[in-house]
């Protein structure tokens, strides 16, 4: 049984085919990442996966289970969170107010229990808090605890996002476009962490990324995409070297 | 300036945030219970009127503030609750069973319009809610065999367990729902419940991406929103003691809505601080009205103006303050003022002035200020 399989995915919006019968594995414990142009329909792959758009054809089998016509929600609940490339965060609230909305597949409470805030809710708020705190430790974002998103730079908030997905609890992390607006300081942190995410947690993480040298950096195997069908798939010095890979970014 | 060290994770998100602040609102609760031997009757009054606006303010707090939802039709939940209440005590149900199901029948009801709000935004959902509102008050005057149409329908005054409730009486049980409902929202607030609203008002698509079921959450929303307008309702029938259609009319729920923006959507207090406004805002009015032809003769005379110009002036001041409709323009130009300089309201600008003594002599003006927002779109 394989972790993660997409197989004969497909979407068309309209006349437009932007994901073109896609079939790929993901082996547990690995990093996985996506390439492609721009519109290539790495995004558009990822809603998919999120649930956010439903497929015209094919499945997506996450540990042997069909998880094609669940809704974005159960798809929380099985454990594959996300991140998103133009940073999706509740920007009004705090940094650990966003970080408990994540623990919200871990709460069991109803809303008359909420009202009551009966032993079951303090003790379950402890719970979600340390849970809270230790992705916060791991992240290095204490100090950014208390503040509103909408007071942070945005290099502070995409890791904000990653620990948010983190919160969920995921055993599939879906990040998309990690590096995007980060600076090289950044972007190297942003390695190292999904490095760490990936090892010291054992988060098998799957990802959208056009900065190459954080691909390579961190990947086990890349799939380079184009106008939505697969060019090439392997390691990443592999995909690299593949004539289509450089003719679609070179545009020869 | 204080600091709150925190030790446990057990206090993170204390009922009260400082052992100051407690005390504080004890003398608050003290100040209330004993002001029905205090004031004068006019402004126990008053007083009641402000609890009954601050707990539909607390209801519209939840479901707009925290819950990003718009309803402009709030005004049908309190006459659902009003008319459950006339009812209800017409055919002997006792206080202590109708006035908490006038919250569980209108909350129910709210769960049935938020059904539609699942699929409509912003404006379409404001509309929605205004056509369910004309809806309820159409139903209201047509069904006269329970509502009595038109004529409206008579409250005996409210009894709790065979006594009846004077004055004091009702006024401590409105005390007493108003405290209630307040704890509850806040434990709505600080819970799983509260954060999954707040999810769903910044970014629904995150929401749904952290396993928020939204639409359960949006109905939860309305239902809880609609439930505590009933028991506002319910009050509110019992303090008029006489209800018709025409008092559950639009300009109420413009009403409503006014309470929050003013007072300040993001806080419960706001809404206390809007209800009070709200409330107070009309005696003031009517004072002035008194007023300001006095003040404005006695500044004519003041001047030796020639009597002519006197007459004029004075003839142009009564027809202002008597124009129809005045109260409605006074009540929009400070919407407007209040959106565009103090969009946090009053209860933004209570913050400000408290961190103004707590950081005195150190206030600076821009350090209360909200920190700068970045645009979603600045750095790509």
């Amino acid at each position: 049984m394989t972790f993660f399989d997409v197989k004969n995915l497909t979407v068309k919006f309209g006349g437009l085919t932007a994901v073109d019968n896609v079939s790929f594995g993901i082996n547990e414990g690995e990093v996985f990442t996506i390439i492609g142009p721009n519109g290539a329909g790495k995004t558009t792959l990822f809603n998919l996966i999120s649930r956010l758009y439903t497929p015209s054809a094919g499945q997506i089998i996450f540990r042997g289970e069909d998880v094609t016509r669940l809704s974005a929600q159960q798809i929380a609940g099985r454990g594959i969170a996300r991140t998103f490339q133009n940073i999706e965060l509740f920007e009004s609230a705090s940094t650990l107010q966003n970080l408990l909305v994540g623990r919200h597949r871990h709460s069991t409470t109803r809303a008359w229990q909420d009202i009551l805030r009966t032993r079951k809710v303090r003790d379950e708020e402890v719970a979600h808090r340390r849970a809270a705190e230790e992705v916060m430790d791991v992240l290095r974002l204490q100090r950014y605890r208390d503040t509103t998103i909408g007071a942070l730079p945005y290099g502070v908030r995409k890791v904000i996002e990653v620990a948010r997905a983190l919160c969920v609890g995921p055993t599939l992390l879906l990040l998309d476009e990690p590096s995007s607006g980060l600076n090289v300081e950044e972007t190297n942190a942003m390695a190292e962490w999904i490095l760490e995410i990936n090892r010291r947690l054992r988060i098998t993480v799957l990802m959208v990324e056009h900065d190459m040298s954080l691909v390579s950096r961190v990947s086990n195997r890349v799939l380079a995409l184009n106008y939505g069908k697969m060019m090439a798939l392997g390691t990443a010095a592999e995909v690299q070297g593949h004539p289509d890979v450089i003719a679609a970014y070179l545009g020869a | 300036m204080a600091h709150h060290v925190r030790t446990d994770y057990g206090d993170s998100d204390p009922l009260f945030p400082s052992k100051a602040a407690m005390f504080w609102y004890a003398v608050l609760l003290a100040g209330l219970i004993a002001a029905p031997y205090m004031i004068e009757s006019y402004y126990l009054s008053q007083l009641v009127f402000i609890m009954i606006y601050a707990i539909v303010g607390v209801a519209l707090n939840i479901l707009s503030g925290q819950a990003g939802q718009v309803s402009i039709g709030h005004a049908a939940f309190l006459a659902i609750g009003a008319y459950f209440t006339a009812v209800a005590q017409k055919h002997g149900v006792p206080l202590v069973l109708y006035l908490p199901l006038a919250g569980v029948f209108t909350g129910i009801a709210g769960y049935l319009v938020g059904l539609p709000a699942l699929r409509l935004h912003g404006i379409y959902l404001a509309i929605a809610t205004l056509a369910f509102a004309f809806i309820v008050e159409e139903i209201i005057a047509r069904w006269e065999s329970v509502t009595n149409g038109n004529e409206g329908l008579m409250l005996p005054p409210p009894s709790l367990f065979g006594l009846k409730l004077g004055t004091e009486g009702f006024y401590y049980l409105c005390l007493l729902v108003t405290v209630l409902v307040i704890l509850a929202a806040i434990n709505i607030i600080r819970s799983s419940t509260g954060r999954s609203f707040m999810a769903i008002r910044d970014s629904e698509t995150a929401a749904r991406s952290m396993g928020i079921d939204t639409a359960r959450y949006k109905t939860t929303a309305f239902a809880l929103s609609a439930g505590i307008t009933g028991i506002a309702g319910a009050l509110y029938a019992h303090k008029m003691s006489f209800i018709s259609p025409e008092m559950f009319s639009l300009s109420v729920s413009i009403d409503f809505v006014m309470i929050i923006i003013i007072g300040g959507l993001v806080s419960l207090r706001g809404a206390v601080f809007g209800a009070i406004f709200m409330i107070m805002a009309d005696p003031l009015l009517i004072i002035l009205k008194d007023k300001v032809p006095l003040w404005s003769d006695a500044l004519t005379h003041a001047l030796y103006l020639p009597d002519s110009v006197t007459a004029a002036i004075q003839a142009g001041v009564l027809r202002v303050v008597n124009a129809p409709g005045l109260k409605s323009l006074i009540f929009g130009i400070i919407i407007i003022v209040f959106i565009i300089h103090e969009p946090m309201g009053l209860d933004g600008r209570w913050l400000r002035v408290k961190a103004y003594f707590k950081q005195f002599p150190l206030a600076r003006q821009r350090a209360a200020r909200p920190p700068r927002m970045f645009l979603k779109s600045e750095r790509r």
